[in-house]
């Protein structure tokens, strides 16, 4: 028997390394090439790391990066102010609502974004005519965009925790809803809202259907601008996003598996 | 004294109702955000699909215009890019996922390649056409070094890449780590006893495959791969950026009818197209969910 687990264990090693390989090469090809090719042309990267110069050469490059930043901000923000009190509250007070809010939140899942634009577009004619045709009223849709992954985030780090006994304690103590919200519920959720948070950056930074149809603007849409007259740059600033969005979410695997250890 | 006593039930009894109440005031501007936001962009869709042109009235011309020859085309490709991309993602993300599994649990190995997964599977949009672009577009690297080294020229039949074959090329590019996410759990699920129990019981590894675990994973693997079916044909940034002349697949006639809104009688036949992508993703979603539930009985 022992010897029958050990073949099988190196037969499996072997199959394993082949897999890896293979499919790392598959994986790794694209990134070397985006940096062969963004390296062709020099002072590409010199350019992408000095600002005011990008700002003055590439205008519509930098206007993206900046509405990108801010979209993703002001999202993050909207998401948790929407999101978190809801969810606890919804928990503690209102349980039956808990399957319908679970189903508004995984709903966008099953909406296509483009199927979304195409919905949003009248809304939106109400949106430019009440607060005019700023490229952050945009948070308003990536928030629904945003809410499945969210949801899941937030709901994962409230059922880890029981929020009922934590909340009766502090009523119980002389605890307002709101201290109980804001000082017992969300320091015990703290990752589950980071990891949140992560997610809906790394999403919107990455979002091009809603800006694009809705014609403004953001990263993904002036990569795209700029596809069509520096090939070079728009790969050297594609592989920089790129990049970013590994930062981030490799981040967000940590905060997840921190928790996970604790648990 | 009679009189507060009378009362005190009262209060008692009206409070609950009253806090129920003020309860659900607590939800209204998520509810308020919710249907401005999305709900009423659905029902835009679903109602646009049944208006006339003018705006008014009740009609069934733009579902019946979804049978005209080239929409039904750009289904078709929707369908087959989305068949093809989840059938090699779930192929290759299957494989990698067991190849992941049999390593250590809690190793290194297994904590890389779901890290990468979760940052790939994401990895949509414009930076992965531009990706492609740089790998196998004109200029490209693979493309440049494949005729130098070899003589050989990838597009001699023609430049495949901002068609059919290159979309399936590229989708499986984010397909692949999403299937790992999704069906790693299902594998994990396997018990080593199962298969000590068929060898006990003279079983080869042939059958172990084929009676015990093949049977076992079938509605996983299957719910995983409409997952990635149903991902690929919402998929719509990284076709825009490729594909800019013709519209060979549904989301991009969708795009083809907002812009063109000149054209009369697109804005609503848009919505219809709109419509049926909804159903048809719909329909996948639920059936997954189906297939989860039945997986969840033995997998957990």
């Amino acid at each position: 028997m022992a010897g029958v687990i050990a073949r099988r264990a190196g037969k499996q090693r072997a199959f394993r390394w082949v897999v890896l390989i293979l499919l790392g090469v598959f994986f790794a090809l694209p990134m070397a090439a985006m940096v062969e090719f963004s390296t062709r042309t020099p002072g590409t990267w010199s350019l992408l790391a000095d600002w005011s110069r990008l700002n003055e050469t590439y205008p519509a490059l930098a206007e993206g990066i900046i509405a990108s930043l801010e979209q993703a901000a002001l999202t993050a923000l909207l998401m948790l102010v929407l999101l978190v009190p809801t969810a606890i509250w919804v928990r503690l007070r209102l349980p039956r609502l808990r399957r319908l809010v679970e189903f508004l939140c995984l709903l966008p899942l099953t909406i296509p974004a483009i199927v979304l634009v195409v919905g949003l577009a009248p809304v939106y004619a109400w949106v430019n005519y009440f607060v005019g045709g700023n490229s952050l009223t945009l948070v308003f849709a990536y928030t629904i965009l945003v809410l499945p992954y969210a949801y899941r985030a937030i709901d994962a780090g409230l059922s880890a925790i029981d929020v009922n006994t934590l909340a009766e304690a502090a009523r119980g103590l002389g605890a307002g809803w709101f201290t109980v919200m804001w000082r017992v519920v969300l320091p015990n959720i703290r990752s589950a809202v980071l990891s949140a948070a992560f997610l809906t950056v790394a999403l919107v930074l990455g979002e091009f259907t809603i800006a694009s149809l809705l014609h403004r603007t953001n990263l993904q849409v002036a990569i795209e601008f700029l596809g069509k007259s520096s090939a070079t740059m728009s790969v050297a600033v594609s592989l920089t996003a790129l990049l970013l969005a590994f930062v981030l979410l490799l981040l967000l695997s940590l905060v997840g598996s921190t928790r996970r250890v604790k648990k | 004294m009679a009189e507060i006593a009378e009362a005190a039930p009262q209060r008692v009894a009206a409070r609950p109702r009253l806090r129920g109440a003020a309860s659900l005031l607590g939800t209204v501007p998520f509810f308020a955000y919710v249907t401005i936001f999305l709900i009423i962009p659905t029902l835009v869709v679903a109602i646009g699909a049944f208006t006339g042109d003018g705006g008014h009235g009740f009609t069934l011309d733009n579902v019946r215009a979804l049978a005209d020859e080239y929409i039904i085309a750009a289904f078709g490709r929707s369908v087959l890019l989305s068949a093809l991309s989840a059938l090699f993602g779930a192929v290759f993300g299957g494989l990698l996922a067991y190849a992941v599994s049999t390593a250590k649990p809690g190793g290194l190995l297994r904590r890389v390649v779901t890290a990468l997964s979760g940052v790939l599977a994401q990895f949509g949009g414009v930076t992965l056409a531009f990706a492609f672009l740089a790998t196998i577009g004109l200029s490209g690297f693979v493309t440049v070094w494949l005729q130098d080294h070899t003589g050989f020229y990838i597009f001699e039949n023609g430049v495949w890449l901002f068609e059919l074959p290159g979309l399936v090329l590229i989708y499986t590019y984010f397909q692949i780590p999403l299937m790992v996410i999704v069906f790693l759990p299902a594998l994990d699920g396997i018990r080593p006893q199962w298969r000590e129990a068929t060898e006990n019981l003279g079983g080869t590894t042939w059958q172990y495959w084929t009676r015990v675990a093949g049977p076992l994973l079938a509605p996983a693997f299957l719910g995983s791969a409409l997952l990635l079916f149903a991902n690929a044909f919402s998929a719509y940034a990284t076709a825009a950026a490729l594909v800019s002349q013709g519209s060979p697949i549904i989301p991009l006639q969708i795009r083809g009818a907002l812009t063109s809104e000149v054209v009369l009688g697109q804005a609503n036949l848009g919505k219809a197209m709109a419509l049926g992508m909804v159903v048809v993703v719909a329909i996948v979603m639920t059936l997954y969910s189906l297939l989860q539930k039945r997986t969840s009985k033995w997998l957990g």
